[in-house]
């Protein structure tokens, strides 16, 4: 009998995680560290990769180890580059997990680089990226078979009333990456045209509405079209920008054959968020296919699949046995939280771009 | 008159449908009766069971437990008929 057995010791990781942020729409980075730090398979040393100071991740000390801000997308690659570099010399990271959409072609494509520095990731390829992209999405839904709405990408305000003739008021009116709205009228369709336009660029999507309840499922696709993971949850509470603020597992046997279909189709790689409809005719429909892990993720966690850790895992080159159930009826209620900060801290990562 | 087997109801009167991710609250009778209809009596056993524990006539309770039933289909609780799948 053993009385005495040494303690296994789990590997520590470095994981750069980016979207600390968490305004009305908040960014995934927060719970998904949550979700690395309950990780069984690892301990993290967790690095926060910033880009403003006001996010509160920054601040959330026993979450984040350290954070080093990164220039925006707009910078350039070689600018992200070369900050990277400078972070990896100070952490020896491991793993990166970009987790806002307007950053992952810079890291998509930065891959193969940081691959050879050591540093990991485990993205879409860049047509996988590009073919679900919102104004691509009529196509995508054709060549795989999937229920998608009509939609069509405009540079041209005029566009509008041609496209509302042919799909008929109300229409959703969206950004290139964030951003919808809901317009009943022309006037509506354009001001939303050009305030969405102005943030986050042309073109805009013009969508036909469709009528329904909202659910997402947040999964992971190993590559190879097999799914790792995939947990639908029926939207409860709903923010004026159209963001879950509480949500519930639900068990749809058709979401999950709808979820394989378009990971064994398109051979997804990495986590992803399927925005779905289901229209009064009781079919779904897929709005939007987010190339990310979602903000609720820490729900996919708490009903028994960590997906973070299994995209780590596939990140390093590790077998990862898919989750072949979840808890259902299990809710995430979300909240805000104020943090007392010293003004110290908003100083040094204000000024020297670290903390 | 069958619920759906996956519909949760607990003894509070809470109804959940785990397929839709809705939920209900049931007022004490309609949990009562949503326990016989689970315990498969049929309308007329529960219209005698209503009749004799609470002060009630069978026309009132009939279009009550109709509009009730009514509110289960409508609401996706109940299986369908194969006459209602058919239409």
């Amino acid at each position: 009998m053993a009385f005495l057995r040494k303690a296994k010791m789990k590997r520590k990781l470095n994981i750069g995680v980016t979207a600390l942020n968490a305004i009305d729409s908040p960014g995934p980075g927060v719970p998904v560290i949550r979700a690395l730090r309950e990780a069984e398979s690892f301990d993290v040393n967790i690095i926060g990769l910033s880009y403003e100071s006001l996010e509160p991740g920054i601040y959330m000390h026993d979450l984040v180890n350290k954070t080093y801000h990164i220039p925006y997308p707009s910078s350039g690659m070689d600018a992200l580059m070369y900050r990277l570099n400078y972070i990896h010399e100070k952490e020896k990271l491991d793993v990166i997990i970009p987790n806002f959409d307007a950053e992952l072609f810079s890291f998509m494509k930065l891959s193969d680089k940081l691959k050879d520095m050591g540093i990991h990731t485990f993205l879409p390829t860049i047509p996988q990226f590009e073919e679900r992209h919102k104004h691509n999405l009529p196509e995508f839904g054709e060549k795989y078979g999937l229920n998608v709405p009509k939609s069509k990408a405009i540079y041209d305000p005029v566009e509008i009333q041609s496209i509302a003739g042919e799909y008929s008021y109300p229409i959703v009116v969206k950004g290139k990456f964030y951003d919808a709205s809901i317009a009943y009228n022309y006037e509506q369709a354009k001001s939303y045209y050009n305030k969405i336009s102005a943030k986050w660029g042309l073109p805009i999507i013009i969508q036909e509405f469709v009528h329904g309840t909202e659910f997402n499922v947040t999964g992971l696709g190993d590559g190879n079209g097999n799914t790792i993971a995939a947990v639908p949850m029926r939207k409860q509470y709903i923010t004026d920008k159209g963001k879950a603020w509480g949500g519930i597992t639900v068990d749809d046997k058709r979401m999950l054959d709808l979820t394989d279909k378009f990971i064994s189709q398109s051979k997804w790689r990495g986590a992803f968020e399927l925005e779905l409809i289901k229209a009064q005719d009781n079919e779904f429909y897929i709005l939007e296919i987010n190339p990310r892990i979602p903000a609720w993720i820490y729900l996919a966690v708490g009903v028994g699949q960590n997906i973070p850790e299994a995209l780590v895992n596939l990140a390093l080159g590790e077998k990862v046995y898919p989750f072949t159930s979840f808890d259902v009826g299990k809710m995430f209620i979300r909240y805000s939280w104020d943090m007392i900060v010293d003004r110290s801290e908003f100083e040094q990562i204000s000024v020297q771009g670290e903390l | 008159m069958k619920l759906k087997p996956n519909i949760a109801v607990s003894e509070s009167g809470f109804v959940f449908n785990p397929a839709t991710g809705e939920s209900f609250t049931l007022n004490p009778i309609g949990a009562e009766i949503i326990a016989k209809i689970h315990e498969g009596l049929d309308y007329s056993e529960i219209s005698e069971w209503v009749k004799k524990e609470y002060t009630t006539d069978e026309a009132t309770f009939e279009r009550d437990f109709n509009d009730f039933v009514g509110q289960l289909k409508i609401n996706g609780l109940f299986e369908k008929s194969k006459n209602e799948e058919k239409a």
